[in-house]
């Protein structure tokens, strides 16, 4: 083995160093986050009626789950259609599947603040549904559209043509192809797709605050406001009169985002050895 | 036969259903548009477009009031470059490591290490940059903490992956002969990685930065927590003083403005969709080049 020059030894040091700082850089902001909230967490924290003095997260959960829950419903569906009918149906190279895929990109271009604003023009002033449940679904659903329709399109191409030949050997329609066949095989891959797309939705926040609104209760209709986990949070540390429950929920928020990326990765390494 | 029948409206029902979900992006992005421009460029064309584009006083209170968003340009600019020259250097040569030096144990663990990086919501960033970063400017450098070079070390976080990620597969994409042949010809293994790999990887690299441009200026919380948010025109010098963003500028005061001053923030946020879009634009444009 021959000596190393000085410069590939620094150049060696360097990428290891670099990588360090990285790794470093997670270790501070995810082990400051979550030491120093752990130990504010108590039972009053999850109390159902939020006060003043108890600036409880508990309608802020209730909210996100709903939000989570509505954009699912929204977003899933479609993004799942369309990533269907880009692999299944549509002649590759075709105008209109090249304009879908442009303005796919388009969305995933989009900045959060750029969805909160638009959210707040057209679902909550033109549409007149203010800050409420459904303005901030719409919003958020179009946010994550992009995600839902890349993931589910990864998956639909792994899936084997031999599975779409034998199926319609078989005398099956391309319907009964895609639904009983195709769909059943790509499932776990859409699924860490759906997964990656809750995180975000946990997570986001500028987008939320304007379309959901950014009030501690738990919304009573679909047009009711409310709040999410990450505006709550926002909200905690903007008004910094509560520093212990600030804390506190930055450490709740942050678990919950690690353990949904950690499901996904895990659903994802599943896809991987079967 | 009753089967076969309901199968016959079936498939081309099943069709249309997928086409028109596969409209919903065109759909979606035709409203934005719309909407954005409908309502954001008459509020510019009121203001006048230089002195809303150029103007250095934002007083949306006054009466007549100031509607000038520069210091916000200017401001996005600053903790841009600021992210960018704390992120890349750092972001590539992690790349570097990834690709090519990484130990395949450690490369399990280090992958999900940096897609949770990119994970941690933006609001926990700002978080993490309010309560440790602002106290350690404040401490080392003196001000208030809340400045634009606290920003940009925050925003330099958080574009790691995004670089880092981007500039992997763009090193992993370059064909393994290349690198042997700079061994055979005698290189050592740094040698070959940053003088003959990279260099051949330079567009995908380059995407990477410009993904991460991207997401620099469009980061909203985060910045928004840490950068004090003064609608001031800074110089380069005062790095130490606080700026206020496009993204902030919204952010701030979207949610009391009403009549002219909403109208204005609807066009700070066509004015940063236009940047955001041409840097996109510009990032598929290397994307396709590289075939990353």
């Amino acid at each position: 083995m021959q000596r190393r020059k000085p410069i590939d030894l620094f150049l060696f040091i360097l990428t290891w160093l670099c990588i360090g700082i990285t790794v470093a850089v997670l270790f501070l902001v995810v082990g400051y986050v979550i030491i120093n909230g752990v130990m504010y967490i108590r039972p009053s924290l999850f109390a159902v009626e939020f006060t003043p003095q108890n600036q409880s997260l508990f309608p802020a959960l209730v909210g996100t789950l709903m939000i989570v829950g509505l954009s699912l419903v929204l977003a899933v569906p479609l993004g799942v259609f369309s990533a269907i009918y880009l692999v299944e149906y549509a002649k590759r190279g075709s105008r209109f599947v090249k304009i879908v895929r442009l303005t796919t990109e388009t969305l995933a271009g989009i900045p959060s603040i750029v969805y909160g604003l638009f959210g707040f023009i057209f679902f909550g002033v033109f549409l007149g549904w203010g800050l409420s449940l459904l303005s901030g679904a719409f919003t958020v659903s179009i946010m994550i559209l992009p995600l839902i329709m890349r993931t589910t399109e990864e998956s639909l191409k792994s899936v084997p043509d031999t599975y779409r030949e034998g199926s319609f050997g078989l005398g099956a329609g391309r319907l009964r192809t895609v639904m009983r066949i195709i769909l059943p095989a790509a499932t776990p891959g859409i699924l860490a797709g759906v997964i990656l797309a809750v995180g975000r939705i946990i997570g986001e926040t500028a987008a939320i605050i304007f379309t959901l609104g950014n009030v501690a209760r738990v919304p009573n209709s679909l047009f009711d406001t409310g709040r999410t986990l990450s505006a709550h949070m926002y909200a905690l540390a903007n008004e910094g009169t509560h520093p212990g429950e600030a804390h506190a929920t930055a450490a709740v928020l942050l678990i919950v985002v690690i353990l949904i990326n950690a499901l996904s990765s895990w659903i994802a390494k599943f896809i991987k050895a079967s | 036969m009753g089967q076969r029948s309901l199968s016959h409206y079936m498939e081309p029902a099943a069709k249309i259903l997928f086409i028109l979900s596969a409209s919903a992006a065109i759909i979606a992005v035709g409203l934005i548009c719309v909407f954005l421009f409908m309502q954001g460029l008459p509020a510019i064309w009121n203001i006048g477009v230089f002195n809303f584009l150029l103007g250095t006083d934002w007083r949306p209170t006054w009466n007549p009031p100031l509607f000038g968003i520069l210091p916000m340009i200017v401001g996005s600019l600053y903790v841009t470059a600021g992210a960018i020259l704390f992120g890349v250097p750092i972001g590539i040569f992690a790349a570097a490591f990834m690709a090519k030096f990484c130990p395949a144990p450690l490369y399990k663990i280090l992958k999900p290490a940096i897609n949770l990086l990119a994970g941690i919501p933006s609001v926990v960033y700002g978080y993490f940059g309010m309560t440790v970063l602002v106290p350690f400017v404040r401490e080392i450098f003196g001000g208030t903490g809340n400045s634009i070079l606290t920003a940009s070390l925050l925003l330099g976080m958080m574009i790691l992956p995004t670089i880092i990620t981007i500039s992997e597969s763009a090193i992993r994409a370059i064909p393994s002969e290349i690198y042997e042949g700079a061994i055979a010809l005698g290189a050592s293994h740094e040698n070959a990685t940053f003088r003959v790999v990279l260099p051949a990887a330079k567009s995908g690299v380059m995407a990477s930065i410009i993904l991460g441009i991207g997401r620099a200026v469009g980061e909203t919380m985060a910045v928004r927590m840490v950068a004090g948010n003064q609608a001031v025109l800074r110089m380069p010098h005062e790095f130490l003083s606080g700026t206020r963003t496009l993204t902030a500028n919204i952010v701030l005061e979207l949610g009391y403005a009403y009549g002219d001053h909403r109208a204005s923030l609807i066009a700070t946020g066509v004015v940063l969709f236009v940047f955001v879009m041409l840097i996109n634009t510009l990032f598929s444009l290397l994307k396709k080049k590289d075939g990353v």
